[in-house]
Order: C-alpha cells, then structure tokens, then sequence
C-alpha cells in the first residue's frame, strides 16, 4: 500500500498545502517498490525527515520498461502524432503554471534553494521549456534528398523508444523539463530516476502528467539508487538510449555501462570550473554583481558555477574589494524566510565535501579572505566563501567545488588568461567581461567551454543549446539541437526505375 | 609508392617492425610500417599544433573547400591506380573498384568538399537586451579507424566530413588493407593539406587503434567495424577522457520479398545483396524472406543466378567475385557454413571453397533453416545468403526486427502501401524499397540498436564533428 504524503506550508513567504502519493510510478499507477523498502528525504534546512516514499530495485526497472515499451507500441511513439503530443505538453505546462507556488514550495522544502529562488527561476523556466517543447511536437523534420528522378530518397526522424533518464538534485525540476520536454516531444517513452535527495517535484511531477493526459506507461518514475536503479537504467538491453546529468565520475559509469550492454546512445551533463575573466575594461559594478551570481546563485550548485574568477590587475583591488562586500550582503537563512538569498546545501554529504575543499585551501596555502565557516548550528548551512592567493594546482582550483567558495586569482596578460582559462579537463561555461567589443568577442571565442557568456553569466533560455566539451560531457540539450538526441534518422530509398 | 607514415621522417621496413600485406592469394605484396602508441602520441601532436595554427578555424571554410576539392580531382586522375590498388590488396574485383567503390569515394570527397564553406550556427532570438548565438565549430584531433571491407571508401566517409568541418585527424586503416589509404596520403599532401592535419598510422587494433580509442588528447572518434571492437572503443572512451563516439557496426540485414514483388528484379537485387563485395558488407542482405506465394519460383531462379556469378581473380574482366579478404575471415566463413550444416540447414548451392590456392568462397545458398541457427543469428560477412519462406506480414516484420542489429533493411512490393508500410515498421537505419545496398553521398547511414551510434553521410555527418558553443553577449541586463 502506497501512502500519501501532506504538508502545510506555513511560513512568511508561503502558506499553501500539498498532498501527493509516495509510490514508484509505473504505467499510470503509483506502487509500492517490490522489495517494499522506502528512502528518507531530508530537509537540509533542519537535517530532519520529511517523508519517506517507495524505493525501486531492478526488478521495477524491467517492469516499467515493458510498460513503456507497450505505450510505445500502442498509445505512443508514432501512434499519437505530432498535434496530440504537442497538445499533451502544453496540457501539462498549464498545469505546472496553475501548480506553480506548490511546487516552488516543495522543490525549497527538498532541495534547500530558496522559495523566491524556485519561483523566479526554476519552475518559472521548467514551465517554460515543456511549453517550448509542446511546439516543437509537430514540427519534426526529415529531409528529402535529391539524388535523381528515378529514386524517391528520405530521412524520417522517428522516436527512439524507451529512454533512460537520470537526474541530479541541484536543479531538480528544472533538469527534470529539460529531459522530459524533447523526448516526450519527438515521441519517445520514458523510465527516469531523480536524485534520491531530491524526489519530491518529481514526484508530484507524475500526478501532473497524469492529470495532463499522458498515456500509462508513457512516462514512468522510479525513486531510488544510483548503483542499484542507475545502473540498471543504464545497462538495461531494452533501453536504447541514456540522458544523465550528473558529476563526471559517474557519467564515465554510465558511458561504460551503455558500451558493456547494448550500445545505447548517450548524453552527458557533467561537471564544470568555469572560469570567468574580468578585463580592466570590464563594467566593474555590473562585474562584481554578476560575479557574486555567477558563484552563488543555487548556494554553488551549478554545474556552470563561475568558480574560478580571473581579475585583471588594473581593477583586482578595486574588484576584490567590491565584490567581498557585496558576498558579505548576501543573505544566508532559511529557505522561507523573505529576504534569504541563500539556503542550505543539499544533504550532509554536499556539505561535508565542501568543507573539506575549503580546508583544503587552508592546508594548501590560499588565503581565506571571507567565510570559510558554517553558518548556525542546525542545517548544511555555509557561509559565502572567497580563496585568494592561490596557485594553479591547488584542489580549490582544478576540482569542483558545488559550494558557495569562489577562487579569485589575478591576471596581467590577455594570451595567459585565455591559456589558464582552458587548462582544465572541463569545458561546460565561461564568462568574459569587457566593454570593447573586440576582446570580448575574441576572448569568447577562444574559450573551449559550451556556453560562453558576455557580460553576464548564467543565463539559461530554453532555445538555446546547452553542453560540454571536453570531460563537461557528450551533446546537447536545450533548442532545437536537443531533438537529435531523441530521434532515430532512417533512410528510405525507394526505388522508381533503376533496373538491376 | 611510398609506404611510410606520414607525419613522421621514413622508416626502413624490418621484421618484426613491420606488417606484412597480404594478398587473397596468400602471398605478401609489400610490408608497410607498423605504428606503436608512441607514433600515435607523435601524431597526436602535430595535430593539434596544426589545429592550433594552420588548420581549424585558421583556413577558413572556403579554403578548405578548395582542398577538399583539389583531392577530388587527384583522385579522379588517379583513378585506374587506385582501383587497383584497392584490388590487389583487398581481392575485391578491379571492375566493382573502378565502377563503384572509387567512384563513390570520389563523390564523397567531393561533396563534403562543398559543405566546407556552409557550416551555420543558429542566431537565436530571445529579447532585445542580448545576442545570443551559437557556433559550429571543429572539435580539434579526432581519431579515425577504418575497416578492411570498403577501404578506401569507408576512408573518404571519414575524412570528408572531418576535414570540411576543420578538424584533424590521426586515422588507423585496417592492418590488412592499408595501401589505398598510404597512396592517399601523398595525394592529400599534393592536394595542399597542411602537414599534420591528416596522419595515418598503419597498425594493430590492440595497440594503435586502443592508444587512439583511449587518448586523452583525442576529443573523439569514429570506427567502423564489429559490434564486438565497437564496444571497446566505447567503454575506451568513457574511462579515458569522455571523447565523443560515433560507431557504424554489424548487420544481419533482412530482404523481405512479398508475393507482389517484381520477381526478377527482386532475384537480381537479392543476389546483389547478398553478394555484392563477396558478402563482405554491413549492408549485406543476409537473410532473405520470401512469401510462400512466389517462394519456389524466387528459390529456383535465385539459385540460378548465384550459380551464374563467377569467382575468379580480380583482374580477370569476367569476375564477379574475388577472395575473401584473409584467411581469418575465410576461416571464419567456413566455419558459419559448416555450423549451418551442423545445425540441419540445407545447402542448396555452394558451400564450399574455391579452387586451391586463395581464399575463395562459392556464393552459397541455405534453407530449411530455424530463427535459433547461428547462420540466422550472427553476421557471417561472406557470399552465404538465407533464404526463409514466410506466409505471414505481421509475422515477417516481427522476425526481421528481430535482432539486435538494425543496421539496413529491403522490402519488394509493387503495392504502395504494403512497400512503404513494411519499409517505416522495419527497425533499420536504412530502408531500401525494390532495390538494396544504395549508397549516396548526401543520403544518412547509420545503424539502430547494437548496429551503431550516430549517422555518417549527409548533412547529418557535419554534426558528428562539430562542436556547439553558445555565445550569449549581454547588451543591456542590469545585475
């Protein structure tokens, strides 16, 4: 027996209630997992339960498998069209939109980012990319190739079938539009994971597509492990194709495990040390304030975290001295509370691993110039964090963090920036600021990251693509180019004379 | 000829460091350097220096375009050389090399020569205080391992795409073909190709192609080849460095003829199906299913026909099909067949070697077969056509799906609806309708399930060498 679970929210910035089933969901219905265990989920704002809801095991993986693969053989895939996808997500964006404070609600109860935070930004722009995909729905492109008159040649782009789909707990609604909007668009079925430290958008996420109209077995969710469900997702022989976002390290399992079983497709979002470089030309005030976002925004848990800032020497006095005071402003608290900037991090694991990178500076020589401590006694709160005085090899400096601790490190020449800029296994983002058009472009071009940003950072639009190089990861979503993830190109060549 | 690397200063051939080229007779043709991993990180280097500096986004899509071009037109003077080249090494007969297999590389260069100067990134709208766009740019050293069926066809499929789009590439050839690829190296040389920014190294698969597949400074890579070396390529690449992988795998390819088919003609292509390239063909159409209506009448003309090719050398004019590529693979063959033999298939025509002296195999014809035989299962990759009597539509497209590869597929119908019905069910990455293995520069090829990753050829092709990067240029967001 599955249970429901209630919360009232009764805080400054949001009283509302929520109520939703805790089970796995699998072809239309929540159920138990079948070894009938259940997982914990923590409020990192106190580090006490919330709820507890189903955990899956392999066994459920193969069930909602074969659900999905029999939604796409009958209700789904080919059989809808274009239209009725497309009314289907645009359904279940107006119901996001009519849902939208519970969930912010609830994604702050779960995750730790504040409700204001997850009003604004997250399922503000989760809504917006499941309606983005609701109008690419019909619009699935093949191509005809002209070859000669005696030969009709096409390229249709049908859906996969049964995709894999893992996601990470820093964005949890948010990542789970932007794996649910292009696969659902282009017809494919889908068994996805969330973080077991954060299920419970994702889980209210299901109701919705119910409630939209999505077919049973169309989208499953299976709350639970990454070495027990991850692993059966991503070396299931009827899956055909993986989507994880996530650290690098278990993106090369996931890459290993799809070569090992059945030569899956597979895309990537993994991990970042993007850099942002500040030039003597830059705007500095506007520098300093999309610095400060650029590090901070999401308590650090950005796999596009602008960690590593590079100041020019003309304005590093100048910029360090600016940007410290507006960290210092920044509003550390709870998640409900109405002037909080930022929550806790997200589990006792997060924080932990951030403290030992910030001990870590200290071991290695850099300087602490603010924070470097716990804030409070109760929740994985930290305080804002700037390292100076670093050297290229230190820990805080080659690794990622995903904490609230930027690295500031001076620069004199234009060309050893650029360099320094590159000298990582990673290439998810950059940031370049500067007023001259030329350097500005130049240096963005010549930064191997998959987002480079001009005078701001961490700007996210559902049409424009979104990815690694490097050890970042492998594809692209977002945009039209996330398309390509999802479809399977055949040709059809259809002979009209040639004779053999 | 020349048969020395290219990035590096000559070496003098001496066992054991060298490969000894065979030829299906049995008999060495020359020996040609062999690479270890120390040349791959060598090459590795003058790439990207190249990348860095006289390559990528230095030259320019127009320049390249103009290159890409030149090497087209070399190859086209150079045709009867390489077509026999092609021969001599592989055994496929000099006719199919001159008439098919250098024409279409000749093609394929030159089209992606006129991709070149058309790589377009997106401008994106979003709102008036940003620009946003993003570029199609090369990923920088790609690596490239080639197969020994279509040597210097599957080598221009490799090296169109790559170089148009401004990439370099380290390629490894098949150690039992290398000598179209080693002659092509000095044409894209006299083609004006800066040094570095193609090198070829003549090697083993578990030395230098497993030094590429696992290389940290190579971004990505290609190979065509077995299931089996795919799988190794990939979990190469995910415990190196998360290089991007695009793979062009095995086949077990269904020809589903249907009681309204033009049955000649579908005799015709049936046999060019299973037989084209001695079999040896990804494309193979190795499991035929013909419809009981027609099936005694397709049987005994097909026979006929496969009994009428001739198998003889290569430089013979009347040869249709020459050896099989080495004695490994003729072993291999040999083996299948007498599986099917074993298991209580019926040899109808065939089925043994022939002649003596070289690896030549008699296009060979089983029924009577069960969907659990291994010649029914597994790719065999010589002239060794199934032929299955169904009865059933529904049935038919149940059973050709029914496979782990998906690579191609044929459907014969003169019905309109049942030919492109059967062709969109059919889980392939190429479909031919009342004709097989069709082969177009500009038409996608690829395979669904283990048959392989992403799609080669076409437009399609530029996205397996590019790299996207969004620019997002803030023009009035205040923070």
């Amino acid at each position: 027996m599955t249970s429901i679970f209630t919360h009232e929210f009764n805080t400054p910035i949001y009283k509302g209630k929520t109520s939703f089933n805790t089970g796995l969901y699998i072809n239309g219905k929540f159920v138990e997992g079948s070894d009938k265990n259940t997982i914990d989920v923590i409020n990192p704002a106190t580090g006490k339960i919330i709820t507890k809801v189903a955990e899956a095991t392999s066994k459920d993986v193969d069930v909602a498998v074969a659900a999905a693969h029999k939604a796409f053989e009958t209700t789904w895939g080919l059989n809808m069209g274009g239209a009725g996808r497309s009314r289907l997500l645009a359904k279940l964006a107006q119901l996001m939109e009519e849902h939208q404070q519970e969930l912010a609600a609830l994604e702050a109860l779960d995750n730790g980012k504040t409700f204001t935070w997850a009003m604004d930004v997250d399922t503000t722009f989760a809504i917006d990319t499941i309606r983005y995909y609701a109008g690419w729905a019909d619009k699935i492109h093949g191509q005809v190739v002209e070859t000669d008159e005696r030969k009709l040649s096409y390229t249709r782009h049908e859906p996969i079938g049964v995709v894999g789909q893992i996601i990470p707990w820093n964005f949890p609604l948010l990542m789970m539009s932007w794996k649910l909007g292009p696969a659902l668009a282009t017809g494919n079925c889908i068994v996805m994971k969330p973080s077991e430290f954060t299920p419970l958008t994702a889980i209210r996420m299901s109701e919705l597509i119910h409630e939209a109209g999505f077919p049973p077995g169309t989208f499953n969710l299976l709350t639970g492990y990454g070495n027990t469900v991850g692993a059966a997702i991503s070396s299931h022989m009827k899956i055909d194709k993986v989507a994880f976002t996530g650290s690098t390290l278990v993106g090369r399992k996931i890459m290993e495990a799809a070569a090992k079983s059945n030569l899956k497709d597979i895309t990537l979002e993994l991990g970042g040390k993007s850099p942002n470089i500040i030039f003597n030309d830059a705007d500095v005030d506007q520098a300093v304030n999309w610095a400060a976002h650029g590090i901070y925004w999401n308590h650090g848990q950005a796999c596009c975290a602008g960690s590593r800032i590079f100041v020019q020497s003309g304005i590093y006095d100048e910029f360090l001295s600016k940007f410290t005071e507006k960290t210092r402003s920044l509003k550390v608290g709870d998640p409900f509370d109405l002037d909080s900037y930022q929550g806790p991090q997200v589990s006792q694991l997060q924080y932990d691993r951030i403290m030992e990178y910030i001990q870590s500076g200290k071991d290695q020589g850099a300087t602490v110039h603010l924070g470097g401590d716990r804030v409070g006694t109760e929740g994985f709160y930290i305080n804002p964090t700037i390292f100076t005085d670093t050297t290229p090899d230190m820990k805080i400096v080659q690794e990622e963090i995903f904490g609230p601790v930027g690295v500031v490190i001076k620069f004199e020449d234009e060309e050893d920036v650029i360099r320094q800029a590159n000298d990582t296994v990673f290439g998810l983002a950059a940031a370049v600021f500067s007023q001259n058009i030329t350097r500005a472009l130049t240096t963005a071009h010549r930064l191997k990251a998959g987002t480079a940003w001009v005078n701001c950072v961490n700007q996210l639009h559902a049409n424009v693509p979104f990815g690694g190089f490097k050890q970042s990861g492998i594809g692209r979503e977002l945009g039209e180019y996330a398309l390509h993830n999802y479809t399977a190109v055949k040709s059809v060549q259809v002979n009209l004379g040639h004779v053999m | 000829m020349n048969s020395t690397l290219l990035s590096t200063k000559a070496k003098v051939c001496s066992v054991p460091a060298c490969i000894s080229t065979l030829i299906a007779t049995g008999k060495i043709t020359t020996k040609v350097a062999e690479a270890t991993s120390k040349d791959v990180d060598i090459a590795v280097d003058a790439a990207q220096k190249a990348f860095d500096t006289t390559w990528g986004l230095n030259v320019g899509g127009a320049g390249r375009a103009k290159m890409l071009g030149k090497l087209a037109q070399l190859m086209e003077e150079h045709q009867q050389e390489l077509s026999a080249l092609e021969s001599l090494n592989n055994g496929k007969t000099f006719s199919w090399a001159m008439n098919a297999d250098i024409p279409i590389a000749i093609e394929t260069i030159r089209y992606y020569a006129g991709w070149a100067d058309k790589i377009h990134g997106q401008v994106q709208e979003t709102d008036e205080k940003k620009l946003t766009y993003s570029r199609h740019e090369p990923i920088g050293v790609v690596g490239q391992i080639i197969p020994w069926n279509f040597p210097l066809v599957m080598m221009t499929w490799k090296i169109g795409p790559a170089l148009a789009t401004g990439n370099c590439i380290v390629m490894k050839p098949s150690e039992f073909t290398p000598l179209t690829a080693l002659r092509m190296c000095e044409l894209i040389q006299e083609a004006g190709f800066p040094p570095g920014v193609f090198n070829l190294l003549t090697g083993y698969g578990s030395t230098v192609g497993a030094a590429i597949a696992s290389h940290m400074k190579i971004e990505k890579i290609a190979f065509t080849g077995s299931t089996l070396v795919g799988r190794k390529v990939m979990e190469a690449a995910a415990k190196s460095n998360l290089k991007n992988v695009t793979l062009e795998l095995g086949g077990k390819n269904a020809n589903i003829i249907c009681n309204d088919a033009d049955l000649d003609q579908a005799v015709s292509w049936a046999v060019h199906g299973s037989y084209w390239n001695h079999g040896q063909a990804c494309t193979a159409g190795s499991r035929i299913f013909v419809q009981s209506g027609i099936y005694d009448e397709f049987l005994a003309k097909f026979t006929e026909k496969s009994r009428a090719l001739k198998v003889g050398d290569p430089f013979s004019p009347d040869s249709y099909q020459g050896p099989q590529v080495s004695k490994n693979q003729f072993d291999r063959i040999m083996g299948f067949i007498q599986s099917g033999k074993d298991q209580g298939a019926t040899v109808v025509l065939g089925g043994d070697r022939n002649g003596t002296e070289g690896y030549f195999i008699n296009p060979t014809i089983f029924t009577d077969t069960t969907p659990d035989m291994k010649i029914v299962q597994e790719e065999i990759f010589g002239p060794v056509g199934v032929v299955i009597k169904f009865e059933d539509e529904e049935d038919v497209v149940q059973q050709a799906n029914d496979s782990v590869f998906g690579l191609a597929a044929a459907v014969f119908s003169q019905n309109i609806t049942r030919a492109l019905t059967i062709a969109h069910r059919l889980k392939a990455g190429t479909v031919w309708v009342n004709c097989v293995n069709q082969i177009h520069p500009n038409v996608p090829f690829g395979g669904f399930k283990q048959s392989g990753i992403g799609r080669e050829l076409g437009e399609y092709a530029l996205a397996n060498y590019t790299a996207v990067k969004a620019v997002q240029v803030n023009l009035g967001y205040v923070m």
